[in-house]
Formats: structure tokens, C-alpha cells, sequence
């Protein structure tokens, strides 16, 4: 019987334990909350953004061009040369990026040249952008006598963007396991032969998300272009594709929000809400774009 | 120039002479001389960190991928030491095949695995489909997986159990006629049907391929390998046929180890 009795209350919490269970959940709690708290700035800057820039957002808004001092008619212009600039930054940045990420993961040892290169890197991803910015000025408006043009700020978008894509191009390369190369290499392949046959369709999907995640970066920014290539107003056709040679300025949206908002007296207000909606749009648009290409490239490939 | 080829050692598939290597300054391999003889199979065995996966890494120098290991002494491969510099990395690979410890096919079809060798040895325009599906059915069938895989051909290699990827693994070394295979463990993540399988595999491939493997598993050595090669903190204890090594052997440091004492 009173076996029975000792084996019923076997098993129950001690107040140890509950102390701990209730650390737990505070522990549990208090990062949840945190999780969450990450959430509410992001709704609140789309849902006042939104709110706000209402009265102005239609197609008409995104297709025609800025009349009147900005005051009326709508974004074309930047939007365009914000598609320019990202595009060619990018086409720019991409395949340097791309390629240097292969060397420094696939084929440079461990010695002090290549340990200089990755601090490089390193160091050029922390340069702030209006130094970015500088350094466009000089090399390329000035020095290359490239002029203030879409040429000029789209290089400097490359630069900045460099060091980012490198970065995230090595980390698709090196989560490809070590193990897909050695077998490779007691075939006897060659490091080529391997990153053609193994390691680039395995991390093709990183490192085009990582390329991708770029535009975001790209189109935000406004120091290095206002420096190099963006103007307040050019005049263009509405609905142009084409309207920007490679050595015209040209607007951008980050630049026109900066001037709407802060150069243009008596404008709409909701003007330039209406232009921070384009823009947080364009970027979000491409971001999850780069999250379902990275999706749908994961399901297909198992290992 | 070839001062090393002589009658003697083209008689052994591996030859190795006064062999050091060094991971930074640990020494890894302690002036080990060995020679293994063709067409049979030659089991490393000896507890862990005794240098016997680093011997075996050497044997086709996929071991200096890492800048910090340094080497010296000579390994003569079929006469060649493998360690001369007209020696070509890709074609030392081509001859010394590795299997791993895991099963690592590549993440392509079942087909494209087996002729991934051919392919990479081969100018794009010499290959023709037929000899390449005759070489797929004729590695299968060495292995044994040809009539399971024959109509899984385009599946992908790395959705196949873990015993077909292993053999798998094999196959794709034979394409390219290797005169060595090497094994690094290559049951450790296989049960004990796939063990038994990968045995019997070994068994048929002896005398066409010389084998060396490196084993945790006693038995397995004692039930799989013609001669028996115990090392220790990087030296060779001692070389021996097996059945003598592990039923009378000579050191006493071989005696505990087989006896269980340490490991």
C-alpha cells in the first residue's frame, strides 16, 4: 500500500521545477515579443504611407511624367531612370561580383594575398554611401570624364553593391557541401570542371537571390547618385521606355522623393507620399520575387 | 630520370618511402615505408587520429588542397612516385580512385554519375552516346546495380539508399579504369546488409583493382583484407597477411590494440 502511494506522486512537479518552467516562459515571452515588436514599425511605415499617399496613387500616377513643378501629373520619369540605374549597376556589379566570389571560394588558398583581397571586401561593404558617393565624383564624372550621366551613377551604384554581392555569392557557393567537390576532385576534375558540373547549379538560386536582394540597395539609395548622374527634372515622354542615353542625367525615385518633399513649395502632400509608396513598392515587389525564385529553386534540388 | 622504376616495385601498387607529413607543425606521418601489392586488398587499421585516413589521403594527393600540409618522402604508384613534378594531378586522380566515408554521389541522375568521369576526361566531341550507355551498364553490372537501377537510370543518385549510393560511389570510379581504389571507411554509414554487400563487392573487384582501406572495424579488416597494416601516433607498427597479424602478431602494441585495450 504504500508502495502505491510514494509511486502516485512520482513524476510531479518540485517547486524547482516550477521555478524553472517559469523562467521559461518568461525567457519565451520576452523574445517573442521582440519578434513581434520587428513587425509593427514595418505595418506602420506601409499603412501611414499608404494612408497618406491615397489621393494620389492611380496608373496615371506611375505612367505619366511630373507637370508644373512636380505639382501635378506623376513619376515616370524617375521610375524609369530608377529601372536604369539599378539595371546597369547591376548588369555591372552581377558578373564581377559573381566571379571574384569563385575565385576567393573555390580557388584561392590561405595565404596573405587573398586574406588582403577579403579585408578589401570587407572594408569596401562598410564604406559609408555619400564616401561612395565622393569617390563616383571623382573617378568617374571626373577622372574618367564620364560626365554627371546614368553611366556615372550606375558604375557607383556597382561599386557599392560590389562587396555585398560578393559576399552573398560565397556564402551560396560554400553551402554546397565539401563533399559534392571531393568527388569531383578523385575523379580527377579540374576546379573548373567541378564549379561547371557541381557547384554552380547548386547554388545558382543563392546567388541570385543575393543578386537580386541588391536592387533593393541599389534603387534606395540617393547619395551616390545625387553625386553622379540624378537631376531634379529632365524632360521625358510619358510612358518611354527608352527616354536616358547612357551619358544623360536622369531622375530616379529616391531622388524625387528628396525633391518633392524638401524643393517643390505649395505641392500635394500626399505627392510624395504617393512617390515613397513607388518606391517601398518597386523594391518589395523585387525582394519577394527574389524569395519565391529562392523557394521554388530549393524544392526542386535534394540532396 | 625514373631512377625509381625498377622490377621490384612495379610488382607493388603502392610503394611508400620514408613518408612524412606535417598539418602545420603536427606531425602527422612518422617516416611510414610500406608496400602494397597489386590485386589485393590492404586494410589500414589503428585507432583514431593514427594517421591511417591521412595515409590514405596521400595516395592520390587530395590532401594538399589544404595550403598547411607538408610532405616528404615518396610514394611510388606503379613505379611512378607520384610526388615528381611532371606528375599531373588529374591523371594521378584518374588512376587512384577514392570512396568516402559517406556515400557522396553527386546530386545528378544515376546515369550522369557513371559517365561523370568519362566526361571529364574526355574531349566533349569523342564522346558518343552508345559507348557512353555501354559503360553505364557495363559499371553497373561490375557493381551489381544494374538490374536494380536499369529502368531508374535518370532518377537522381542521392535519392537512392544509402548501400546503392555507397556502391553507386564505386561504379563511378571503374569507367576510367583506375589501377588503385582507394576506401576511406566506406561501411561506417551502412548497416549490416550494406556492409556485407560492399564486402562482397570489394571481393569481386580484387585482383583486377588494387584496394586499400581504411577501417575502424576489426573484423571488417580481419574478414575483408589479404594483408593488415596497423599504425599508431603516425608510424606503422606493423605489416603483416592479415590472418597472421591478427591471430600472431609480432608487436605488442598490435597485440592490445587488437585485443581491444585501447582504440
Amino acid at each position: 500500500m504504500e508502495q502505491m502511494q510514494t509511486a502516485v506522486t512520482r513524476f510531479t512537479k518540485t517547486p524547482f521545477v516550477k521555478k524553472k518552467e517559469f523562467n521559461q516562459q518568461v525567457a519565451r515571452w520576452s523574445f517573442f515579443t521582440m519578434a513581434i515588436l520587428m513587425i509593427i514599425p514595418l505595418m506602420a511605415i506601409i499603412g501611414y504611407l499608404v494612408y497618406h499617399a491615397a489621393p494620389s496613387l492611380n496608373l496615371d500616377f506611375l505612367l505619366d511624367v511630373p507637370k508644373r513643378g512636380m505639382r501635378e501629373g506623376g513619376i515616370w520619369s524617375a521610375l524609369i531612370g530608377t529601372i536604369y540605374l539599378v539595371f546597369i549597376s547591376l548588369a555591372v556589379a552581377a558578373p564581377i561580383g559573381i566571379l571574384a566570389a569563385i575565385y576567393l571560394n573555390e580557388y584561392a588558398k590561405d595565404n596573405w594575398f587573398n586574406r588582403i583581397i577579403n579585408l578589401a571586401v570587407i572594408n569596401l561593404a562598410g564604406v559609408p554611401s555619400i564616401v561612395h558617393a565622393l569617390f563616383g565624383l571623382g573617378a568617374f564624372v571626373y577622372a574618367a570624364q564620364l560626365g554627371y550621366s546614368v553611366l556615372s551613377a550606375s558604375l557607383t551604384l556597382a561599386i557599392m553593391t560590389l562587396p555585398v554581392i560578393i559576399a552573398s555569392t560565397r556564402e551560396a557557393l560554400s553551402s554546397v557541401p565539401v563533399s559534392f567537390r571531393e568527388a569531383c576532385w578523385n575523379v580527377g576534375a579540374t576546379r573548373w570542371q567541378t564549379i561547371r558540373a557541381v557547384v554552380l547549379p547548386n547554388s545558382i538560386s543563392g546567388i541570385l537571390t543575393g543578386v537580386i536582394l541588391q536592387v533593393s540597395r541599389a534603387a534606395g539609395e540617393t547619395a551616390p547618385i545625387m553625386f553622379t548622374g540624378a537631376v531634379f527634372y529632365k524632360a521625358v515622354k510619358r510612358g518611354d521606355f527608352f527616354p536616358y542615353e547612357l551619358t544623360d542625367q536622369c531622375m530616379a525615385l529616391s531622388m524625387h522623393l528628396y525633391t518633392v518633399t524638401t524643393q517643390v513649395p505649395n505641392i500635394k502632400e500626399s505627392v510624395s507620399y504617393a512617390t515613397a509608396v513607388v518606391l517601398l513598392g518597386v523594391v518589395l515587389l523585387v525582394n519577394a520575387s527574389a524569395i519565391s525564385l529562392r523557394v521554388w529553386m530549393r524544392n526542386r534540388k535534394k540532396w | 630520370m625514373d631512377t625509381n622504376v625498377t622490377t621490384d616495385s612495379l610488382e607493388y601498387g603502392v610503394l611508400t618511402k620514408d613518408l612524412n607529413l606535417w598539418y602545420g607543425k603536427f606531425q602527422a606521418l612518422k617516416s611510414v615505408s610500406m608496400s602494397v601489392k597489386k590485386g589485393q586488398i590492404t586494410s589500414l587499421i589503428g585507432p583514431s587520429g593514427c594517421g591511417k585516413t591521412t595515409l590514405l589521403r596521400c595516395f592520390n594527393r587530395i590532401n594538399e588542397r589544404f595550403s598547411y600540409v607538408r610532405t616528404a618522402g615518396e610514394i611510388v604508384i606503379l613505379g611512378k612516385n607520384i610526388y615528381d613534378s611532371d606528375v599531373s594531378l588529374i591523371e594521378l586522380r584518374k588512376n587512384v580512385g577514392m570512396v568516402f566515408q559517406r556515400p557522396n554521389p553527386l546530386p545528378i541522375s544515376v546515369y550522369e554519375n557513371v559517365v561523370f568521369g568519362l566526361k571529364v576526361h574526355t574531349p566533349r566531341k569523342q564522346l558518343k552516346k552508345s559507348v557512353l550507355d555501354e559503360t553505364v551498364e557495363k559499371s553497373l553490372n561490375e557493381v551489381g546495380l544494374w538490374d536494380d537501377l536499369k529502368d531508374r537510370l535518370k532518377t537522381k543518385a542521392t535519392s537512392l539508399q544509402l548501400e546503392q549510393q555507397q556502391k553507386l560511389c564505386i561504379a563511378r570510379l571503374l569507367p576510367l579504369k583506375p589501377d588503385i581504389i582507394l576506401m576511406d571507411e566506406p561501411c561506417s554509414a551502412l548497416d549490416v546488409e550494406g556492409t556485407h554487400a560492399i564486402e562482397e563487392l570489394m571481393f569481386t573487384l580484387r585482383n583486377k583493382y588494387t584496394i586499400i582501406i581504411v577501417t575502424h572495424n576489426m573484423s571488417q579488416a580481419r574478414r575483408a583484407s589479404d594483408e593488415c597494416v596497423f599504425m599508431l601516433l603516425g608510424e606503422l607498427i606493423e605489416h603483416s597477411r592479415t590472418e597472421e597479424l591478427f591471430i600472431n602478431p609480432k608487436n605488442p602494441k598490435t597485440a592490445e590494440y587488437i585485443e581491444g585495450r585501447y582504440g
